[in-house]
């Protein structure tokens, strides 16, 4: 309580300092985002005028993938967007593209799902248990992948699987699920960027709307990715979801809204006017049970937003699944947008991150203990999204409990990791020596092997 | 014109003949502006032996329409067969039914904009009203660009790409059809660059632009830039190919007769290079302004920058069921302007040159 009322006291002291111009310093804002149904903040921010309420004129911008949306960024095309959590993280790091990337707002969690081919499923089903009435018992591992596998290399044909981004959820949570039971996604190295070295399954990157398009040809088996893509699948009759992330790695930071800190230096009353629009839509959209949330899907539907059928975003927002045909489970958490705190940008998510770039080999060295503290602390920035919150509260626009003040930024629940291996944010390196499969300790890839 | 007496009607019989010489001479621009058939349609209008004009008006104006027709016929049957993954491949009614949606959106949209512009207005009359009039700002409306902005983004893109590209290739193509040096050495150059794609260009148009243009508020804006430019590289080369042509093949006695008279270079270039290439230049300005649709609709799809091609790609990835039916509706209004863009070099050509190259 102490601490809570410091915070407070600092908050409103930064407050007071700024009261003399409380004014967004740019009013007019472009910012992007990619066709998913979790930037439907951004598109309620819009369309209920939270964002001119706050002040700001935003023009959301639809990119075509997520390397031209953090290029927008970096050049200041955008002034910011809806990214990709690993995405300001690595971007702070180094890999891939260098620029100091920051996020004061989490959009959501969860989110994805990963779905296979008919023919994977086929060779997978009977290693499946199933339950009373026949269907599956999720969540599924990895290892009823093996006969698939096997199959594939009595055949001499590659497996093939797709992810969105090297640095996306997708990408880390696929590796997870695969290492988990037992099959090696194979690492990155400075050399090789394209992350099959060692493995026993080939990731590539596939953009998101080519997915199923993708699977049907045969060029992948399977691929995870955010919906409605794994949905659209199902629908058109070529695949099924075999786990949703919340099986694998629940309640871990989806999309952040990435700003550049130069930007968030020069222009605090703008990310603060921008932060609190984003919050009070993302209120909106988990308000009384989800009770929005259909006319949310009617919102993302316009062609401007996301532009998927109706039916098809329904699915996946009004908190069911459905894996093979008829087979609707109730997943009320598959994406949140507000309650958990979702919108908290936890240090802890971000340390997750950095754990699985390092496990694979992104961060091609050992790193201590307090790099991935910094890092993360660097980049997720809670006290901007607290500073935004507690002006909500004060203006009665929020009450106070809906918001972790006085969180260290590390999550209070256990982890739900689909292998049950505990995490631990604060000691990132006894996680990362773990986990069964990936890169421990000093190992690092040269050439194809992993040395040390 | 026997049928009638010109002895009880002489002034008839004159007026006719005047209507006449009209109907042909117009017959020039109905050729040009592609209506070729209104010429015997006027004709037979005005009397003209209505059989033989009939078959003018079935050749000129029924056969395309009889082929349009079938093509609809054929389109309308065949594509329910083709299943894709969005649904059967939508025919003529639903792609017709999809313009009519992207029409009544842009009407919900400018009531959209209207909106905006009263709050706008509102809150500007409070901050003059709190003394704040330092802080007014008139911006426009922030929704997203309807299908005609679209249209309108990418015409005026293709215009700005092709009047640089011209701009560089006339005098490029004069200095490499006068001087057999200079075409030496821009033979090579433009040999290798001419085959070059636009989306080999655009990365690094991208990164260029992004390096040299660095103001956020310039005139134009980084993706009309973007795109702009990319379509001048892509559409430089027929402009330059046909003016080097063009002034390479001037008659050798118009060449030898300005030596006579020892007209200086500029004269030289004005009154005799440029009269004899115009019809050759003006063919490869014609080229150029086609390569440069087509470049700029691929280019707008890659960068994602405004314009027709950004509606393709955004419409590709939403993947909902009338998503193919909205791209059909863009491939039509992009040939259709394509071919418009088309007509109206063609007119230029005609206004400005007289040869029978037309």
């Amino acid at each position: 309580m102490l601490r809570k009322l410091a915070l407070t006291a600092l908050i409103s002291a930064i407050a007071s300092q700024s009261a003399a111009d409380t004014h967004p310093e740019i009013e007019d804002l472009t910012l992007g985002f990619i066709k998913l149904t979790d930037m439907a903040p951004l598109a309620i921010a819009y369309e209920k005028g939270y964002f001119e309420d706050e002040g700001l004129f935003v023009t959301l911008e639809a990119q075509a993938n997520w390397k031209v949306l953090l290029d927008g960024v970096i050049d200041g095309n955008l002034h910011g967007a809806h990214m990709l959590a690993g995405q300001p993280l690595a971007a702070t790091i180094g890999f891939g593209t260098k620029a100091h990337i920051v996020t004061p707002f989490v959009f959501d969690l969860n989110g994805n799902a990963t779905t296979v081919s008919n023919e994977v499923w086929e060779l997978m089903r009977p290693a499946i248990p199933s339950d009373a009435d026949g269907k599956p018992v999720h969540p599924i591992s990895a290892e009823a992948l093996r006969p698939a596998l096997e199959a594939f290399a009595a055949q001499g044909r590659p497996f093939n699987l797709g992810m969105v981004f090297p640095v996306s959820t997708h990408n880390f949570e696929q590796r997870y699920w695969l290492a988990a039971g037992g099959i090696h996604p194979g690492y990155y190295s400075p050399d090789n960027s394209a992350g099959q070295i060692g493995a026993e399954v080939l990731l590539s990157v596939t953009p998101p709307p080519q997915m199923p398009a993708t699977l049907e040809a045969g060029t992948i088996s399977g691929y995870t990715v955010g919906e409605p893509w794994n949905q659209q699948a199902v629908a058109m009759g070529i695949g099924v979801p075999v786990a949703t992330d919340l099986d694998i790695f629940p309640m871990r930071a989806e999309k952040v809204l990435g700003l550049r800190a130069d930007f968030v230096e020069a222009n605090p009353n703008t990310v603060k006017a921008l932060t609190r629009a984003l919050i009070r839509a993302a209120m909106w959209l988990d308000a009384e049970d989800n009770a929005n949330r259909s006319e949310a899907v009617q919102i993302i539907s316009s062609p401007g937003y996301v532009g998927a059928d109706p039916v098809v975003l329904a699915n996946s927002m009004t908190g069911t699944f459905e894996y093979e045909k008829g087979d609707i489970r109730p997943v009320p958490d598959f994406n949140v947008f507000f309650r958990y705190q979702a919108n908290y940008p936890f240090t802890s998510d971000a340390v997750w991150y950095l754990t699985q770039m390092r496990r694979w080999g992104q961060i091609p060295e050992a790193q201590t203990d307090k790099w991935y503290a910094e890092t993360a602390q660097s980049v997720f920035l809670p006290e901007l999204y607290l500073e935004a919150a507690q002006s909500l509260v004060d203006d009665g626009l929020a009450p106070a409990e809906a918001f972790p003040f006085g969180s260290d930024g590390y999550r209070a629940e256990p982890s739900r990791a689909i292998d049950a291996l505990p995490f631990d944010g604060r000691s990132p390196n006894a996680y990362i020596d773990s986990l069964p499969i990936g890169l421990k300790g000093d190992q690092r890839v040269i050439g194809n092997e992993v040395q040390g | 014109m026997s049928a009638i007496d010109p002895a009880t009607f002489p002034d008839r019989a004159a007026r006719r003949a005047r209507l006449f010489t009209t109907i042909n001479r117009l017959d020039g621009w109905f050729q040009v502006l592609g209506l070729s058939f209104v010429t015997p349609l006027l004709r037979a209008l005005a009397g003209d032996n209505p059989a033989a004009q009939m078959k003018h008006i079935w050749r000129l104006l029924g056969v395309p329409l009889l082929a349009i027709a079938l093509f609809l016929a054929l389109w309308a049957t065949l594509a329910p067969r083709v299943v894709t993954s969005l649904g059967a491949i939508p025919g003529p009614g639903q792609v017709w039914e999809q313009a009519l949606v992207l029409h009544s959106d842009h009407v919900a949209e400018r009531s959209k904009a209207a909106e905006f512009q009263l709050r706008q207005d509102a809150r500007n009359a409070e901050l003059v009203a709190a003394g704040q009039a330092d802080r007014v700002r008139e911006r426009a409306y922030t929704g997203s660009p309807t299908y005609y902005a679209q249209i309108w983004t990418s015409v005026q893109t293709v215009f700005f790409g092709f009047l640089i590209a011209t701009a560089i290739a006339v005098p490029l193509g004069i200095l490499a059809g006068l001087s057999p040096t200079a075409n030496a050495a821009l033979n090579p150059l433009i040999q290798i660059f001419k085959p070059v794609s636009p989306l080999a260009w655009l990365p690094i148009v991208t990164m260029v632009v992004s390096a040299v243009y660095v103001t956020q508020d310039g005139v134009f804006s980084k993706s009309f830039l973007t795109s702009a430019i990319t379509v001048t590289l892509c559409s430089l080369w027929p402009t330059l190919i046909n003016t080097s042509l063009g002034v390479a093949s001037i008659d050798r006695d118009l060449i030898s007769v300005s030596r006579v008279l020892q007209l200086n270079t500029w004269t030289k270039i004005t009154r005799l290079v440029l009269p004899s290439a115009l019809p050759l230049i003006f063919t490869g300005l014609r080229l150029s302004l086609g390569v440069g649709w087509m470049v700029l609709i691929a280019a707008e799809m890659l960068a994602q920058n405004p314009g027709l091609g950004k509606f393709i790609w955004d419409e590709f990835q939403n993947g909902s069921s009338s998503s193919l039916a909205r791209i059909m509706v863009a491939v039509f209004t992009i040939g259709i302007i394509g071919f418009i863009l088309d007509r109206l070099m063609f007119a230029l050509q005609s206004l400005f040159t007289f040869s029978n190259n037309r």
